[in-house]
């Protein structure tokens, strides 16, 4: 019997080629684990049935060819998937059904895997905990009533529970780099216009972007190899030659230039995560690779243009959800009330936030000096990568400013809340691709994640260097599966 | 007040007031599919048959322009003849409404895809050069229905998502004539180019009018009203001349005009307060995030450049040059392109004069009795080019070609064949006609006689006669020639 819950991605896809299992024997397992794991919450909407039926179609005529051949896969409840219910951890969409399938989710299945269900998310992705789902929270599997992060919180929980081989979820300004630092896994954010926004609820369209959760690096450039394809119904997605991610993975990384940018070096920044990033550099340096001290001057003010520019393309992203269409609709004497009572109902207290700061921020005598001044601090942090860009091929920051905290000790507290993505958001401001890995535990032993930031479209390099620490730096979950007992 | 400008003042005790108006034209591009989907624009099909999940603003759905609507701007920008700007930007206008499935529109606020152009007016006494601010792209709403149900209201989507060109006038228009033709003019130049239909009964056109009032004379404007979505030029002029004389009853009444946008009632045939400058939307606009900006290389706008048809003041010109015509009888012939295609195929086998005189004569009063538009007309420009032919030949007198124009109406007919068919050859044979005439006048000594005697009037009951014996088949020309010698 094969121990499947040691096995990577990429070892069940190699397994399943040379029919040392089938498709329908892993699917069975991950459901069977997924039902035992119901104290996580990490699901909204189960596909587990037809996930297995999907298995054994899949076993009576296989295609080796694919990329992910009979992989069952469970994937944030944020990508729109036909006839199975999607509800962006939303009530407002608690009932609504799709008929049609995101761009991402095709690919996957279009490489032979099988939908397992979708998984728990802060509403419409605005969180750093998975708090603010209507759904409820979901449970670290590292520790009980531990965050396990946000907004791909139900993604990373599932990932790191092994309740999913590997999962995606959406970064829009850390979602899922934060919480697979926070649950001892991989996370990537895509280059913005590597992986198609279409059929993907939107929570900020200049920012959101799709990306690949798994346990390893090997497994995080198989899965966003499959993801990651030219759309022409988004109308930001890029057309370039996308490449063979995990066929030219290599841990050679000798002569490479890493940058550290001194602006993340933030003023009572723990010891653990000091030491942590000085790990990371000692490791770089011992693997030939050079350290390029750098500068990234308006690091300090990624933060409140992240928190102005989300909010404001959100606000009118999330008019849609009026009542008047599909979802709740609370019944009202008129229209406007009808869109009062069902918006009041429909969303929970950080989307109202969220809605009312971008509604503030883009008014008339506010715009300029807010949405307008976002964008030009945008356009300096895009500068400032740039230029750093010239000197050196990566750069190398600590993923979060802190490992996992306990569930309630944020959420009465917005903006200390919104320090969790410090480290992330620039990258999301400036398009770029980052990866997070794990790199190693605080003294409570909570995971704690290294960033890894790259150039435009150099995903590739990344992951190479993700790759080269990764196995020096041999990170392992130990997990007592405390949520099963 | 120059030449050019029309005459129209309001008149309140001693003072004149002069009336400035700008139009805000809403025009449907002419395209098979939306403006960011791929849904259809048929007119009149079943509600919501034509709607995609983009248009109906499904989640994760995004826009994607639709590069033909794009060319279609540009080529009205180029009618228009305007500045073409190589980048634009589409963005959000915020507002709910239960018709706007998305929560706003998308539109171009600071950004337009067309800068400044011009519109060329012929009045009677000259030209007038209107002033275009801009063109902007924006997707039309759906359509909210109140009149069907007591309780609730119905909502149509098929618009929703259809591109419309808005073209804004500078405040140049100082009259409900000039409004008038500036509304012919731009259907006119849009028509040529096939980027609007122009169709006002379908809504393919509707505007929103400005109208302010100020003392002849002075220079500043006065505070502007905006009437919406005013659907035919006579209510336009209606609510114009409305609203202006109300406007300067404010002032004659010592008030002041508030800054506000109304509504007209076309039954009442009145303007009203719709919502006031302080209860003005605040739209906060903001750039489309799933819209990268619109870049045009001058290889795609030359291009369409190349393809611009003969517009109407340039055919006007022609017409007057190379056929003669008067400026008059030019303007009728190309306010229309069909009516302009329509001559030039007559003209081709055809004498100009004659056919000009046809057109815009008979086949005008034909067409307006049937309530017709010429390409629709029930006589082909082929067979009434023939017809003039056999005017121009003397086959038929052109009393007997008004007889044969109204068979011809019967399902285009050849005039030929009717000809043929009822024997109204003309009859030009002189010895045929002299036996005509003989017949006549013998019948008729006594009025020879007075004829002779001096009362000369009675040459015409002769012709008549001679043409009335002859079932106006005779050559009137050659009836007077013969009969002028036989009566000496």
């Amino acid at each position: 019997m094969i121990e499947i819950q040691n096995l990577t991605l990429v070892d069940l896809v190699n397994k399943i080629k040379k029919k040392d299992i089938s498709s329908k024997e892993i699917t069975k397992y991950f459901v069977e684990r997924s039902k035992k794991s119901k104290k996580l919450n990490t699901y909204i909407t189960e596909n587990f049935e037809n996930a297995i039926k999907k298995a054994e179609e899949f076993d009576k005529k296989p295609d080796f060819k694919c990329k992910l051949p009979g992989i069952p896969l469970a994937v944030k409840d944020l990508f729109c998937t036909k006839n199975l219910r999607t509800t962006a951890g939303s009530k407002i969409l608690q009932n609504f059904v799709p008929t049609y399938e995101s761009t991402i989710t095709e690919n996957l299945w279009k490489s032979g895997a099988i939908l397992l269900g979708k998984l728990n998310c802060d509403e419409f992705a605005m969180g750093s905990s998975n708090e603010t789902s209507f759904f409820g929270d979901v449970q670290n599997p590292i520790s009980e009533n531990l965050v396990p992060g946000g907004s791909s919180g139900g993604s990373a929980s599932a990932l790191a529970a092994n309740l999913t081989p590997a999962t995606i979820g959406t970064d829009t300004g850390g979602s899922i780099r934060q919480p697979a630092s926070f649950t001892g896994t991989v996370g990537l954010k895509p280059t913005y216009g590597s992986c198609s926004r279409y059929g993907i609820v939107a929570f900020a369209s200049s920012l959101d972007q799709a990306g690949p959760m798994t346990k390893d690096v090997k497994d995080c450039s198989l899965l966003f190899e499959v993801m990651s394809s030219y759309d022409n119904k988004d109308s930001t997605s890029i057309e370039f030659k996308r490449g063979n991610y995990l066929k030219e993975l290599t841990d050679s990384i000798k002569g490479k230039k890493i940058g550290i940018p001194k602006e993340y070096r933030i003023e009572k920044m723990p010891k653990e995560i000091e030491d942590l990033w000085q790990k990371g550099i000692d490791i770089i340096k011992d693997s030939g690779g050079k350290i390029v001290d750098v500068s990234l001057p308006h690091t300090n003010y990624a933060l409140p243009a992240y928190y102005i520019v989300a909010p404001a393309e959100a606000s009118s992203n999330l008019a849609r959800y009026d009542g008047v269409k599909y979802g709740f609709r609370s019944e009202g004497n008129n229209l406007i009330d009808m869109y009062e009572k069902t918006r009041s109902k429909g969303f929970g207290d950080e989307v109202k936030r969220r809605i009312m700061i971008g509604t503030y921020v883009l008014s008339s005598g506010y715009y300029d000096a807010y949405y307008l001044k976002a964008q030009k601090v945008r356009r300096l942090i895009k500068n400032d990568f740039d230029e750093v860009y010239k000197k050196v091929d990566a750069i190398l920051t600590p993923s979060t400013p802190s490992s996992a905290f306990k569930i309630g000790e944020k959420t009465d507290d917005p903006v200390s809340m919104y320090l969790n993505d410090i480290f992330t958001v620039p990258v999301n401001l400036a398009g770029l691709p980052a990866i997070s890995i794990p790199a190693g535990i605080d003294k409570k032993g909570y995971p704690l994640g290294l960033q890894i930031i790259g150039k435009a479209f150099d995903e590739q390099n990344i992951l190479n260097i993700a790759f080269s620490m990764e196995k020096q730096i041999n990170f392992k979950n130990n997990l007592n599966d405390w949520w099963t007992k | 007040m120059k030449k050019n400008q029309s005459e129209y003042l309001i008149k309140r005790n001693d003072t004149e007031y002069e009336v400035v108006i700008g139009l805000e034209v809403h025009a449907q591009v002419l395209s098979k599919s939306k403006l960011f989907s791929s849904s259809p624009t048929k007119f009149g099909a079943e509600p919501n048959s034509q709607v995609s999940l983009v248009d109906a603003a499904f989640p994760g759905m995004l826009p994607v322009i639709n590069e033909f609507c794009i060319k279609q701007a540009v080529k009205t920008g180029i009618g228009l003849k305007a500045k073409i700007n190589k980048r634009s930007i589409f963005d959000r206008k915020n507002y709910f409404y239960a018709d706007l499935p998305q929560g706003y529109q998308i539109s171009q606020y600071k950004n337009p895809i067309i800068g400044e152009g011009e519109v060329i007016l012929d009045m009677p006494n000259g030209e007038k050069v209107v002033g275009i601010e801009r063109l902007h792209l924006e997707q039309d709403a759906g359509k909210s229905i109140h009149d069907m149900d007591p309780q609730n209201t119905f909502v149509d989507l098929n618009r929703s998502g259809v591109a419309l060109m808005e073209i804004v006038s500078k405040p140049d228009l100082r009259s409900l004539d000039e409004v008038n033709l500036y509304i012919k003019k731009l259907r006119s130049i849009m028509r040529y180019i096939g980027t609007c239909d122009g169709n006002m009964q379908e809504g393919s056109l509707r505007a929103d009018v400005n109208v302010s009032v100020r003392k002849k004379g002075q220079k500043n404007y006065g505070t502007r009203c905006e009437i919406k979505n005013v659907n035919s030029i006579k209510f336009m002029q209606m609510a114009i001349d409305y609203e202006a004389n109300r406007q300067v009853d404010v002032i004659e009444e010592g008030g002041v005009v508030d800054q506000e946008t109304r509504l007209f009632d076309t039954k009442k045939n009145e303007t009203r307060s719709m919502r006031s400058k302080e209860d003005a939307h605040d739209y906060r606009y903001f750039p489309d995030p799933d819209l990268l900006p619109l870049e045009l290389t001058d290889e795609f706008i030359n291009d369409l450049k190349k393809n611009i048809p003969e517009l109407p003041d340039e055919k006007k010109k022609r017409f007057i040059e190379k056929f003669k015509l008067s400026s008059y009888e030019a303007n009728i012939l190309v306010s229309d392109i069909e009516t302009s295609k329509y001559f030039e195929e007559v003209i081709k086998k055809s004498d100009v004069k004659i056919s000009t005189n046809w057109i815009t004569g008979e086949l005008f009063a034909l067409l307006n009795e049937k309530n017709l538009e010429i390409i629709d007309s029930p006589i082909s420009a082929k067979n009434l080019s023939k017809l003039i032919n056999l005017i121009k030949d003397g086959t038929i007198s052109g009393k007997i070609a008004k007889t044969v124009f109204e068979m011809m109406a019967d399902g285009d007919i050849d005039p030929q064949k009717i000809i043929e068919d009822k024997g109204l050859k003309q009859q030009s044979d002189p010895k045929e006609l002299e036996k005509l005439i003989n017949k006549v006048v013998n019948e008729n000594q006594e009025k020879v006689k007075e004829y002779k005697s001096g009362k000369e009037k009675l040459f015409g009951f002769f012709v008549g006669q001679v043409m009335k014996v002859s079932g106006g088949k005779a050559n009137p020309q050659l009836v007077n020639e013969i009969l002028k010698k036989k009566l000496k």
